[in-house]
Order: structure tokens, then C-alpha cells, then sequence
């Protein structure tokens, strides 16, 4: 007999999102999809505020990834404008903006995603978490805990709140770093560096190896990716230009200011969360897992398919191994995990890099601003992908129109095949189980939505 | 003594429970004296049993229920009752939960108008804009947790400071209820007020405050108010900074905008600034709109939709 069954909700991530999987009078998998469920508007409702706010109201879209929010939306509004910010300000955007990453990068594997591989994915629920994880690993938990929390707290002591950020404004940025101020997050960096090729050893080591098989097979679907990489096509985190690739490896770039010229959003009934797809590929939208049309993918593994190499070396030497290891593109989904902590290094090694250039701390740090009428799009690189911010203003540089594509939904489209891929290969007969639910969630929990 | 936990997040950004995460190393240790029974940001108890078996939502019963996020959709009205009904006291954890925050901008504006323009935008599809179950139909307004359930707890700040939370937590597992400061921002801002000077209008924050150099400490730096920037600090509750007292917009030189909420948990923080600097000769005409002014308190109807606003806002 057919039956629904509801994964409610999709738990370990951010936000509130739901998979069915609709099962045929065999018990086989039929169909199976992911519910987004909240929908607040803020596209609508920053209308009419004066532009020079926007980035301090739009970072609450997400309290992970604030930072991300806040400088597109900085950037955008300066485009507005018509106004440059300081070399300093840029770096400082920037130095902000890249360990960010490498805090957020440590709470999805650590916090999110480690239960899965370290307690295992079929464990109960009530240990199957960090909290299972401090208990079973303590020295590990307090070393994670406090290493991040660090990161975080160089955000907070420097530039004020390290969630739902202030610091960044429209023309720059809100105050010049001092020398010692330099030197301290320059050491806690390096410290920082230090833990992050631990992590990553850690994993290849300890954590990944059993599972191999399943990263291999779990949730795996063929698609396109989207990234962004600088003039000489190496990752680059804060600006530079879009890269989207087809699923053989073939790209396009293109200015980000260009974006509606290459995406499209497609929207689904069972979903409040738009999906974007591939426009200029011209082959339309098509979720069939076997033959999917217009899907690319985003966020850390993405990411390190469409850049040519690495800036840094310690990263560089691991995403060479990577690709011997695994190609380029490399399709599986669970590979994500090991993506992001390539990244994770890289966003340690280029703070460094930032930090050590004394330029930083030049005290010119905003640019004189007009409001004015205009047109700007903004964009970084998010955790979870290349986030775009639109916004139109009038002469008074009130917002008139906004439209936003944010990082995670890119995934959604992709989300949706690596669910139906990975529930059609484990359940059969109608059988499931906790553990067998978990193996299907971890599909969608590698994409850390 | 162990005490339970049921913790759920509604229309909000997670920012709260990042907040509780940047405990640090204090998580660890409330984490021996709490259990938590339910928490999907970090644990994966399900709402209609672990398989979707259970025809009804069920949460286990706890001693404290956490609450982040105020009421926007039909399922968040649904899972804020069953908390209620489960759990002997509730949290409102967060601006969102306590005076509707960001989100309750939408306030500004018919439901109708959010669904039309999010679903028309320039790279949007064609589409019906109609959503079908399980997706939640959205309410006519963003709400405050306490317009729909009764709250024991009030945590304001967007998010509320780590040392804040900490402080709480503690207080609740002694069995104390939490106090909150019945201070304003001000109150606890270091910055030099004169209160001389004839400002009769405020600047938009296009530059940054004037101070001598750049490590010139805070409590050298004029009030932003008086440097004629609009700061919301008369009308905003202190506590932002946590135990070093400083707010933390102020440390990074950036006027406060009332994340905390009202000093006084019913206030009208845009009358109640309006009326400040109107009594201090200040041309209000001089702010760019008034909407922005309750940024962080758009519940309890405070925000409506206005319809001369409406058709003034038109696309060029
Ligand atoms: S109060 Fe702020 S941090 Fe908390 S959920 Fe709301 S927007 Fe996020
Ligand atoms: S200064 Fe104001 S806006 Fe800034 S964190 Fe404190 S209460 Fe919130």
C-alpha cells in the first residue's frame, strides 16, 4: 500500500525544512522531496529603508552566515551609491569576512555534521550529537569548543557584534584596526591555522575512512557548480568574478552585476524557498535525478571545482590531493564535508595573508558618501554559497526594489535530487528505520543548508 | 539537580542559538546540569515521532521550554501551544520572540504584498504562488511569542549577549527567575555627553564619528547623538554589551538601532523617540522615514500597514 512518510523536521541544520518520501504499493520509493517551510520577505519589506541601514537589517536573513549578508548588502548599496571604499576598509571587509568562514566552517563540521561520522548514522538520536560527542570525546569537544568560540570572539572584540555585524558601512568601514590590535589576531590566526590542518588530518584519518563507501554512493547526483574565482581563476571568498560550470567540466564567467542575464528561480508548490538554475544554459528545469536540467550546485565542494587552484599552500597541496583522489568536478555530495575543511585552511592561511600586510591598518577607512538613485548588485562568497544582493534606490538612496539570491538556495534544487537519489537506494520493501531516515537527511545535511 | 530543556526556534535566524553556542567553554558546563529533550539545531528528536509514525506533533514534556523566533506561519502558532502546554516555564528568547524584531518589519506591509513581490522578482519564474501542504500558510502578521502564548521569561537582544544567556541559565538552575538591567543603552555608553550645543537636525550615518585619533578610547569620543547621528540608545534596553557593560554597537563606533527592544517591555520605542528629540528641539522632519524606528519592536501591532506609504513606495 502507497504511503508518505515525513521526515519532520530536517534536523542539524539551519532553519525549518522537511523531506517526504512517497513510497509506491511495493514500498518502493516513488518520489521524494524537501519542504522549505518559513518564508519572512525581507526582498519586500527593506523597501523604502534608507540604503545605508540595509546592512545592518539584512543580516538577520541568517544568524550563521550574518557577516555574508552584511557585506554584499555593503557592497551592493555602495554600488548604489557610486562610492569606492579605502584600501583598508576592502581588506578589513574582507579579513572580517574570511574568519567568519573559518568560524562557521569549524561549527558545521564539529557542531552539525560530526555525529553522523563519529558517533554514526545509525546510533539513537539522543547521543547521535554534539552533546554525545562532548561526552564520548571530552578533550576533543573543549579544544573545538574553545578554538571556535576564539574566532568568534576576534569578531566580536574587534568589530563590536560578531553576529548580526555593524561594522561594515556603506563607503567602508566603521573603525581603522590599530597595530596591537594587528599583532593579537594575527597570533590567535596562526594558533587558529595550527587546529585547522589538525581537523582536516583528523578527518582524513579518523572520521572519513569508514565511510568512504558512503560518500561514494550516498546521495550522489551529476551537476553543474557555481563559485567565484579572481583574475587568475583561484578561489577567492570575497570578490571576484562568477564562475558556472557544467556538469563536464566546460564554464562561463561572468560580472555578477550581469546576474539575471544567467539565472533563473524556479518555484515549486511544496516549497517557499526559490530554486535557482542555470538560465543560460537554455535546457530549462528538470529534477529528474537521472537526467537533471539547469541544476548546478554551490557552497564549499562547488567552490573548489570551478577554481583552477588555491592561492595559499597548505590548501593548495591539499585540494591537489583532493583532485587526485577524486577529480574535477567531483560529483559526490558527502564530499562537501571534505571540501570544507580544504577551505577551512584556506580561509586560516589568507587572514594570515591579510593580516601580515601593515596596509591594514592605514586610519583611512570610509569613503565620503552621497545618497543617490541607483543600481547596484553585491555578492560574496558564503559558506553556503555565492550570495547576491540587488537593490535599486531613489535620489533620496531609499530602497525602491530589491531582489536577493541567497547561498543555501542554490542548493535547494540540487538537495531535492541527492534526497531522492539516496531514499530510492536505501529503502526498499517499505522498510525504514531511525537509521536509515538519518542516511537520508545526511544527504541534505552535507550541503549545510 | 538536572533540568530539562525543549528548545525550538520559529520565525527567526538562528542567531540566538549561536549566541547560547558562543558560550564557549561556560556551554560545556551547563551542559552537565541541563538536559536537553528536544533541540533540532542540535539534535534529532522529530516532531511526529523519530519515523513520522505519530499522527500528532509531540514534544516531550520539559521544565523549561527556550523560544526563539515570533509567530508567522500556521506551524509556528502550532509548535509555541504544544511548547506551552508542555513545559512549565517559557523562555522568549531573543528580539524576534519578544517584540516581533527584524522580521516584524513585514508589518509594514499586507501579507499579499510579501508573497507577491518575493515570487515576482526580476529572475523569478512564472508561477501560481500558491503553496500547498506540508508548507505552512502564512498569518496575516508577524507576532510577538507573548500575543499568542503566555511567556514566563523575557530575553530580549538580537541576538542577547552570551554572558547575558549565561547569567540566566545560571538563575534558572538555581531556581532564581532572571533579572534583567531596567536600564537604557545610554545608561551604560561611555561616550562624553556635554549636553550643550544647538543640534536642530540629525545626520544619516553616511561618515563616521569625529574622535581625535584612531585609538582614542571611548569614553573620549562625543555622544553619537550629539554628534548629530540618530542612536536609539534614550529608548533601548542596556544589556547588549554583557559583562563588559559597553554597548556593543558603540564600541565599533555605529549608533545603537534597538536591537534590545524598549527600555520598558510595553514601550513605543519610535513615540518615545520622536518625543525625545522633538523635546530637545530636534526637527524630526530631518530622519529620512519613521518605520525604521521600530526596527526591532514591529509586534503588538505597533507596525501596520499605511496606505499613503504604500502608494508614495512605487517602483520607478
Ligand atoms: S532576535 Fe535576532 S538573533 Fe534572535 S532570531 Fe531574531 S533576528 Fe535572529
Ligand atoms: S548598541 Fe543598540 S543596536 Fe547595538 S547591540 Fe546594543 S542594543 Fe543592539
Amino acid at each position: 500500500m502507497s504511503r508518505l512518510i515525513h521526515i519532520q523536521p530536517i534536523t542539524r541544520i539551519e532553519g525549518h525544512a522537511s523531506i517526504q518520501i512517497q513510497l509506491d504499493d511495493a514500498g518502493e520509493v516513488r518520489d521524494a522531496r524537501v519542504n522549505i517551510m518559513s518564508l519572512r520577505g525581507f526582498e519586500k519589506f527593506i523597501e523604502g529603508k534608507p540604503a545605508e541601514e540595509v546592512p545592518r537589517i539584512v543580516s538577520r536573513i541568517c544568524g550563521i552566515c550574518p557577516w555574508m549578508h552584511h557585506l554584499a548588502s555593503n557592497k551592493a548599496v555602495d554600488r548604489c551609491f557610486g562610492v569606492t571604499p579605502p584600501p583598508a576598509a576592502q581588506k578589513l571587509r574582507e579579513l572580517m569576512q574570511t574568519i567568519a568562514h573559518a568560524e562557521d566552517k569549524l561549527l558545521h563540521f564539529f557542531f552539525l555534521a560530526a555525529a553522523d561520522f563519529v558517533i554514526g548514522p545509525d546510533a539513537d538520536y539522543s547521543v547521535r550529537n554534539v552533546i554525545g560527542i562532548a561526552k564520548a570525546h571530552p578533550e576533543l569537544a573543549q579544544k573545538v569548543v574553545r578554538m571556535r568560540h576564539g574566532a568568534k570572539m576576534i569578531l566580536e572584540k574587534f568589530a563590536g557584534k560578531a553576529i548580526h555585524p555593524i561594522a561594515g558601512v556603506v563607503g567602508g568601514f566603521s573603525k581603522p584596526m590599530l597595530e596591537e590590535d594587528r599583532r593579537e589576531i594575527l597570533g590567535q590566526m596562526r594558533e587558529l591555522l595550527d587546529f585547522a590542518l589538525f581537523t582536516l588530518d583528523f578527518a582524513k584519518t579518523k572520521v572519513f575512512p569508514p565511510y568512504l563507501e558512503t560518500i561514494q554512493s550516498l546521495g550522489v547526483i551529476r551537476t553543474g557548480f557555481i563559485g567565484t574565482v579572481d583574475d587568475t581563476g583561484a578561489l577567492n571568498l570575497y570578490d571576484g568574478r562568477i564562475r558556472l560550470m557544467k556538469p563536464d567540466g566546460s564554464f562561463t564567467e561572468f560580472d555578477v552585476q550581469d546576474y539575471a542575464d544567467y539565472l533563473g528561480e524556479h518555484v515549486e508548490a511544496y516549497s517557499y524557498a526559490k530554486m535557482p538554475y542555470a538560465k543560460i544554459w537554455n535546457e530549462g528545469f528538470c529534477l529528474d535525478e537521472n537526467d537533471p536540467r539547469g541544476i548546478y550546485r554551490a557552497n564549499t565542494l562547488a567552490r573548489l571545482n570551478v577554481a583552477d587552484r588555491i592561492s595559499t599552500p597548505r590548501a593548495q597541496a591539499e585540494l591537489e590531493e583532493f583532485r587526485e583522489k577524486f577529480g574535477r568536478p567531483a560529483q559526490a555530495t558527502l564530499l562537501y564535508h571534505w571540501a570544507r575543511l580544504i577551505e577551512e585552511v584556506y580561509a586560516c592561511e589568507h587572514a594570515i595573508e591579510l593580516l601580515e600586510d601593515p596596509a591594514i591598518c592605514d586610519p583611512h577607512v570610509r569613503a565620503e558618501v552621497q545618497p543617490r538613485a541607483g543600481r547596484g548588485v553585491g555578492s560574496v562568497e558564503a559558506p553556503r554559497g555565492t550570495l547576491i544582493h540587488d537593490y535599486s534606490t531613489d535620489d533620496n538612496g531609499l530602497i525602491t526594489r530589491a531582489n536577493l539570491i541567497v547561498g543555501t538556495t542554490h542548493n535547494i534544487a540540487p538537495m531535492n535530487l541527492s534526497v531522492k537519489q539516496a531514499a530510492k537506494s536505501i529503502i526498499h520493501k517499505g522498510v525504514v528505520d531511525q537509521g536509515l531516515l538519518n542516511r537520508v537527511e545526511m544527504a541534505v545535511r552535507a550541503y549545510d543548508p | 539537580m538536572s533540568v530539562t530543556v525543549a528548545s525550538e526556534w520559529l520565525n527567526s535566524c538562528s542567531g540566538c542559538e549561536i549566541s547560547l553556542v558562543d558560550l564557549g567553554e561556560r556551554l560545556l558546563d551547563v551542559l552537565q546540569h541541563v538536559e536537553f529533550v528536544h533541540i533540532p539545531v542540535l539534535m534529532d528528536h522529530k516532531y511526529f515521532g523519530q519515523t513520522g509514525e505519530k499522527p500528532h506533533l509531540d514534544i516531550p514534556e520539559a521544565d523549561v521550554g527556550i523560544i526563539s523566533g515570533g509567530i508567522r506561519n500556521e506551524e509556528h502558532a502550532e509548535i509555541a501551544a504544544h511548547l506551552r502546554s508542555r513545559c512549565k516555564i517559557i523562555i522568549a528568547l531573543g528580539t524576534c520572540a519578544t517584540h516581533g524584531g527584524i522580521p516584524a518589519l513585514a508589518n509594514s506591509f499586507p501579507v499579499q504584498d510579501l508573497l507577491e513581490r518575493c515570487f515576482t522578482t526580476e529572475t523569478t519564474d512564472e508561477n501560481p504562488k500558491i503553496f500547498e501542504p506540508p508548507v505552512p500558510p502564512l498569518l496575516d502578521v508577524c507576532s510577538a511569542l507573548d500575543e499568542q502564548i503566555a511567556v514566563d521569561v523575557y530575553l530580549p537582544g538580537c541576538p542577547p549577549h552570551p554572558d547575558q544567556l549565561f547569567s540566566a541559565l545560571t538563575a534558572l538552575l538555581d531556581g532564581r527567575t532572571p533579572e534583567l538591567p531596567s536600564k537604557s543603552v545610554c545608561d551604560t555608553c561611555p561616550t562624553v555627553r556635554e549636553g550643550k550645543g544647538k543640534l536642530t537636525k540629525l545626520r544619516r550615518f553616511l561618515q563616521n564619528p569625529h574622535y581625535q585619533n584612531p585609538g582614542e578610547p571611548l569614553d573620549k569620543m562625543r555622544c553619537l547623538l550629539e554628534q548629530g547621528f540618530l542612536c536609539m540608545g534614550p529608548v533601548t534596553k542596556a544589556g547588549c554589551g554583557g559583562d563588559a557593560k559597553t554597548p556593543r554597537c558603540i564600541a565599533a563606533r555605529v549608533p545603537c538601532r534597538g536591537c534590545y527592544g524598549p527600555v520598558r517591555h510595553d514601550g513605543n520605542p519610535m513615540l518615545d523617540m520622536l518625543n525625545a528629540l522633538a523635546s530637545n528641539g530636534i526637527d524630526v522632519k530631518s530622519l529620512p522615514e519613521f518605520p525604521s524606528l521600530l526596527r526591532f519592536a514591529g509586534a503588538h501591532r505597533l507596525l501596520r500597514p499605511s496606505r499613503r506609504r504604500n502608494e508614495r513606495r512605487v517602483s520607478p
